[in-house]
């Protein structure tokens, strides 16, 4: 195509004498032309390679149509070819903002097939870090949920508690990211000395720190002109497109699989679970730092009653989870994350169904943008928590 | 031309030479290193007050503290490649960041720095620096159009529309301070800052005090007519990828951000001469060696050398507040904002003026 006719193309206006087909929309005051605009998949906004093609009428959004897959890289077909050791450096990349909730899942659901028993620091253990890295994994969603506002300084911020936290884990586990520290029976080693007054530590820092990003952003006025009454998800629409977590929290409902279906030893312990009311942007974003604090609340917990004794177990060369299925699901830090897991009895598993919550929580935007203006479309679309490697995986 | 116009200067400035020639020369050696310097400072400070306010360090290698960082990226603008999009509208791609730059350059001649160090001294003074400022956002408007990318329309469409809406309160609350000043010209606007008394009291004002709403509102409008945050939205990072920028690389882009810094520096020395009594120190306290009118006229080489600090300190003063702001606020959307300057900031503008008209006329 020439210069000339790309032109002609873009700027039909530029083409002398050539009638240019306009489809009239509105009420006919103005001339307007539909305009398709595709952001993503390079957009600042898009947390990776989501792609959504919007059908504009101005800046108002008619119509808007997620694209995903442009980061999909096999984990399930991947896992059908390694053994259960090997799977646990697989999930913890699918989302990876959440790589120990993720491991978490597949040790837990090859143990409930092979109906072991953890000891009981492990069990503890895997509390702690769990809870460490929903923290991690919601600082982040903070931080870039501001800089989507235009707010850039509560990133800064977040990325330097993160830093601590991830000092902190790094130690135990030799990972900032990926953690791979447990393991079918148990976890990889003990604690490092030291760690659970580091961790106590830190926590405290946190909690303090805390209050900062609530003045900073929940009561900032133009972040509540931003988000209020913006983007509101209905509690059967969530429902109905399986929306989790702290989205779902912020329509009202208390949907948690650490209080409503208890793993580890969540049982024991009081778990609270911020809800919001009326499901906007602003509730997602409340329960989000709200569920920091929570969280803050159970390492507490699990500091005063983490117990000693033995992580792991003497396990044979090569595990192998008897032929059956089962399917397991647990609060990842972005919502209900389930792993479907069948064993042919050999030492890979048959079949590894992962069932994400961000692909849910993506397919739950279009009907989040239809009617929105573009900026209230960044606003949606940072406060639905999802992560591009989850959704695609 | 010269002579006519230094009659209605209380002094006339110390470049106006006899030599016509010299006297082009002078200016153009005040006025270009004022463009092309201050606003690397202010972009500096901007880098460095962010940081530090984000709690990190900013620029660190390039030069003592990171002081020729700026410098390093102009040496790293020119040699980028000039990418004009296929689609473009070449001509007027390239013409756009000219556009916007010239008329950033050209507010600087009417501004007072210091006593007897202005490049021209202008009856209409006010008219002219609030006029021409306007015109740099036809070049971004080019820009947007130019670039045939959605996002830059986007954001070309969202300037001009900020442009109309800010533009009314900005004139509105300097309307204000020509009526009490009873002149446009910048100069004179100074002196009767440094010769303003209240009521009939020998307490020297600067207009700010009494038009600490003013201020205000030429404040928020000024910020908003220069894209900056929390008023960002033409180039939104976040949602537009960069606005009318989005397509423009090398020198081209380093011209538009020349602009908005430059932009800054102007906006500030305006409000500096406006509202904050231009070079003077306190209110009320006359220039070392000035012997004129309020003590702020007829200095020696020490008076010049103070005031134009002053005036620079004042200007970085403004501009740190507006790179704060920049830190701690989100941005708004662009029909909250046309709201809030159409119901809130247009009628306070005329209330002020009333004020301001009937104090003038009461005392």
């Amino acid at each position: 195509m020439s210069d000339l006719e790309t032109r002609e193309r873009i700027h039909p206006g530029t083409a002398p004498g050539e009638d240019i087909a306009l489809e009239i929309i509105g009420d006919g005051d103005f001339d307007t032309a539909e305009m398709t605009l595709s952001i993503g998949p390079a957009h600042p906004a898009t947390h990776g390679v989501l792609r959504i093609i919007m059908e504009m009428d101005g800046e108002r959004i008619r119509d808007a149509h997620p694209v995903i897959g442009y980061m999909h890289r096999g984990f399930e077909k991947l896992a059908e070819h390694r053994d259960y050791r090997q799977i646990k450096a697989l999930v913890n990349r699918h989302d990876w903002l959440s790589g120990f909730a993720n491991e978490l899942g597949v040790a837990l659901a090859v143990e409930k097939m092979l109906e072991m028993e953890v000891p009981e620091r492990a069990v503890w253990i895997r509390m702690l870090l769990a809870e460490w890295n929903r923290i991690l994994n919601h600082l982040m969603f903070i931080g870039s949920y501001a800089i989507e506002l235009g707010a850039i300084t509560p990133m800064f911020y977040a990325f330097r508690e993160r830093e601590d936290i991830q000092y902190l884990l790094e130690s135990a586990t030799g990972g900032r990211l990926h953690f791979t520290y447990n393991q079918v029976g148990g976890i990889k080693v003990d604690l490092p000395k030291g760690f659970l007054q580091q961790s106590t530590d830190i926590a405290a820092t946190i909690r303090k720190r805390l209050q900062d990003y609530k003045d900073l952003i929940l009561g900032n006025e133009i972040f509540q002109a931003r988000t209020v009454g913006v983007g509101a998800l209905e509690r059967e629409v969530a429902l109905a497109y399986g929306v989790t977590g702290p989205t779902l929290h912020a329509t009202g409902v208390a949907e948690d699989s650490r209080v409503t279906e208890p793993y580890l030893k969540y049982g024991e312990i009081d778990v609270t679970v911020p809800v919001g009311e009326h499901g906007d942007c602003y509730d997602r974003f409340y329960c989000l730092v709200h569920r920091i604090q929570a969280s803050l609340d159970i390492i507490d917990q699990v500091h005063d009653a983490m117990p000693s004794g033995p992580v792991n177990q003497k396990l044979p060369k090569v595990v192998k989870a008897p032929e059956g299925w089962t399917y397991l699901r647990i609060e990842n830090p972005l919502g209900q994350l389930g792993y479907y897991l069948e064993s042919d009895g050999t030492k890979t598993p048959w079949r590894l169904k992962m069932r994400t919550p961000s692909f849910s929580n993506v397919a739950v935007i279009p009907h989040l943008l239809r009617g929105t203006l573009v900026p209230d479309a960044i606003a949606v679309l940072g406060s639905v928590f999802f992560v591009v490697g989850d959704v695609d995986r | 031309m010269s002579a006519v116009l230094s009659q209605l200067a209380v002094t006339p400035s110390i470049l106006d030479i006899d030599n016509f020639w010299g006297a082009v020369g002078l200016k153009i050696l005040l006025i270009l290193p004022l463009f092309f310097v201050v606003p690397l400072v202010v972009g500096y400070m901007e880098h460095k007050v962010m940081a530090h306010q984000q709690d990190r360090l900013g620029p660190m290698e390039a030069g003592p503290h990171g002081t020729l960082q700026l410098v390093a990226d102009g040496i790293k603008f020119i040699q980028k490649e000039d990418i004009i999009p296929r689609a473009a509208d070449r001509w007027v791609f390239a013409m756009a960041p000219g556009v916007a730059l010239v008329p950033a350059i050209l507010i600087f001649f009417v501004l007072p720095v210091a006593p007897e160090v202005w490049a021209e001294d202008l009856e209409l003074g006010l008219f002219y620096a609030l006029g021409i400022s306007s015109i740099s956002v036809i070049g971004i408007l080019m820009g947007g159009w130019a670039s045939a990318n959605k996002f830059s329309l986007f954001g070309g469409v969202r300037a001009a529309a900020q442009l109309i809406a800010y533009e009314l309160p900005l004139i509105l609350a300097a309307a204000a301070v020509a009526i009490q000043a009873e002149s446009l010209s910048l100069v004179d606007i100074v002196n009767s800052q440094a010769t303003f008394m209240l009521g009939n009291t020998e307490i020297n004002l600067w207009f700010v005090f009494p038009q600490a709403l003013g201020f205000a509102l030429f404040y928020v409008a000024s910020l908003a007519e220069l894209s900056r945050p929390p008023f960002d939205m033409p180039i939104a990072d976040s949602e537009l990828v960069f606005g009318y920028m989005t397509e423009y690389s090398g020198i081209k882009f380093a011209m538009f951000l020349l602009t908005e810094y430059g932009g800054m520096v102007s906006m500030s020395a305006l409000m500096t001469v406006l509202y904050l009594g231009g070079w003077q120190i306190v209110p009320g306290v006359p220039l070392p060696g000035c012997d004129g009118a309020g003590g702020i006229f007829d200095c020696g080489a020490l008076g010049i050398l103070i005031g134009g600090g002053v005036t620079l300190g004042k200007i970085f003063l403004l501009t740190f507040i507006m790179v704060w702001l920049r830190v701690t606020y989100p941005r708004l959307r662009e029909d909250q904002l046309q709201k809030f300057s159409w119901t809130v900031m247009v009628p306070l503008a005329l209330i002020n003026i009333g004020v301001v008209a009937v104090g003038k006329v009461a005392f």
